[in-house]
């Protein structure tokens, strides 16, 4: 991967990506490109491969075949000639470091504080000095509208609060991409709003973001790109609007319909 | 102020002042136990065999004291190779490395396997297999060396004997601690880059410290009376040996046995305590409960409104 001037280097490129856990194919060949601060919603029916495919993205899993590059570097292995080498446990980390992951359970540290959970990985990772990670910190939790929180342990915040303050704790490692695997789908209905307005906020702010999710709405208004999955294989992609009022195939309608 | 809480008391009613609920059960059962136990205490103490004259005799003895002080040192040594090493254990059981999981494996099964008297008489015919230690390069120079005949080498063979044994089952209390951590916890961990070691050392264990804690408790109060046995050693300078040497030349092993039992039983009192405070330092962010701190802050920020 070169990138030339005409053409600058996608954030995220899949070609072809298979991913199968013993028997069972996950991902059949799922090909698509992300830019630069571009939005990407990913849905799909459960079991369509969405979350794994969005977990290969920061080498949760490991890809079996294809190639998935973030921003020109192949992920989870090193090319030389034609050989593929597996990537020692603290490249993988490395590349990590630049990729924020948002869960649908949250998976805040609950022996820790919101602040303590935001300052956890660049105080251990990237060693920035613990009053310069406070101060960003409380930056980021005022970002998120969580300034006055900062010493609550998650038990003592609602659900979209700690998925609020995850997302916090993902920016404070200064990511290039944002992963949100399902990030409202565990949430009462009343709390999906504030969540997905940080979500927007960081969308307009420039964040390239890959989105799993069931919020149509949110799909239609914040993405740029709208993938639809089904069976391991990328069934209809496109402008969300387009997508989402004229389907073109069979399967991508039939889900619709279902959902609306 | 005072305007505003005149105030408050307009708009809010009365704070109810009920008549608790009366409970004749538990007057009922306390005086019934205290009987028994009034009984129980007046026999003890009008019966002879008891011996209390030579209980109090020895309660403070010096070889008594000295005897506790050698029980308490062997059970914290012991207990200190035991965490340190079976969380090693524990660790390298769920490391992906599999050279360390079957090595982890074999320890555990030798050494959890066997009894810790047998364990503990093979540490005392330690000196017949080797005469002395050398620490240094084989067959190249050496750094320190041990002699394995001497008293302080009884009790160090006590200390690793009883650390060793006790390890394995720490490494098993390590590790349901460990996996008592979710799936979703190392994840994050990773996903922020983190290492394997950094996930263990500041996700996973300081979460598995709370499942960790009230067994190893169990262990440590377990250990304290393990100790009785390194006579296999053969090691007599613990609690129970000083008391077995006295009981053996004044043949009164009753009252003798009651001031061990005292002492094992102030020593357990204050690890206990020990384990409450550690509990709770662990427990931090477990409850939804507002610390009082907390309770405060949100009070204070109230204020205003029931002004209003």
């Amino acid at each position: 991967m070169t990138a030339t001037a005409d053409a600058p280097v996608p954030m995220i490129r899949a070609e072809r990506v298979c991913k199968s856990f013993g028997a069972l194919q996950v991902l059949k060949g799922v090909s698509l490109e992300v830019a630069r601060g571009e939005v990407l919603c990913l849905i799909g029916p459960s079991g369509s491969g969405k979350s794994t495919f969005l977990r290969c993205i920061n080498h949760l899993e490991q890809v079996n075949a294809g190639r998935l590059y973030v921003d020109g570097q192949l992920v989870g292995y090193r090319q030389k000639g034609d050989k593929l080498y597996e990537l020692h446990p603290r490249e993988a980390a490395r590349q990590r470091r630049d990729i924020g992951m948002v869960f649908q359970h949250f998976n805040l540290f609950p022996h820790r504080t919101a602040l303590e959970n935001i300052i956890e990985a660049p105080t251990q990772v990237k060693k920035v000095p613990k009053a310069r990670a406070l101060e960003r910190g409380r930056e980021l939790l005022a970002r998120v509208g969580m300034a006055d929180k900062a010493d609550a342990y998650p038990a003592q915040l609602s659900g979209g609060q700690q998925q609020r303050v995850a997302i916090a704790r993902a920016l404070a490692m200064d990511p290039k991409l944002m992963l949100f695997d399902e990030p409202t789908s565990a949430l009462d209905p009343e709390l999906v709003g504030e969540v997905l307005t940080v979500m927007r906020e960081l969308a307009d702010s420039g964040m390239t973001m890959v989105v799993v999710t069931h919020e149509m709405g949110f799909a239609r208004e914040v993405a740029d790109q709208l993938v639809f999955m089904d069976g391991g294989v990328v069934v209809e992609s496109g402008p969300p609007r387009k997508v989402l009022a004229e389907p073109e195939h069979e399967r991508t309608k039939a889900f619709l319909s279902r959902l609306l | 102020m005072a305007a505003t809480d005149d105030a408050a008391r307009e708009l809010w009613p009365e704070p109810i002042q009920a008549v608790p609920l009366r409970r004749p059960g538990r007057w009922i059962a306390a005086t019934i136990i205290l009987v028994l136990l009034g009984l129980f205490v007046y026999g003890a103490a009008t019966n002879p065999a008891y011996k209390w004259d030579t209980y109090a005799k020895y309660l403070f003895d010096t070889r008594i004291l000295a005897g506790a002080a050698v029980t308490l040192e062997l059970t914290v040594l012991a207990m200190l190779i035991a965490i340190v090493l079976g969380t090693v254990l524990a660790v390298m059981r769920l490391s992906p490395n599999p050279v360390l999981r079957a090595t982890a494996w074999v320890y555990l099964w030798v050494f959890r396997g066997t009894p810790v008297f047998v364990q503990l008489v093979f540490w005392g015919l330690f000196p017949s297999l080797y005469k002395q230690i050398v620490l240094g390069v084989p067959f190249g120079p050496s750094f320190v060396e041990f002699d394995v005949q001497s008293l302080q080498a009884a009790f160090a063979f006590a200390v690793i004997g009883l650390g060793l044994n006790e390890a394995a089952y720490m490494a098993e209390i390590v590790r349901a601690g460990i996996n008592s951590v979710g799936e979703g916890q190392r994840e994050a961990s990773v996903a922020l880059g983190m290492s394997w070691a950094q996930t263990m050392r500041r996700t996973v264990l300081p979460q598995a410290m709370r499942v960790i804690i009230p067994p190893t408790g169990n262990e440590l109060i377990g250990m304290l009376k393990t100790t009785s046995l390194v006579t296999a050693i053969p090691l007599s300078t613990d609690l129970y040996g000083r008391a077995r040497d006295i009981y053996g030349v004044n043949f009164q092993p009753i009252p003798l046995l009651l001031v061990t039992a005292t002492w094992y039983l102030a020593i357990t009192s204050v690890l206990m305590v020990g384990q409450y405070y550690l509990e709770r330092h662990y427990s931090r962010g477990v409850s939804r409960q507002l610390t009082a701190k907390q309770l405060r802050a949100l009070a204070d920020a109230q204020k205003p409104d029931i002004a209003k």
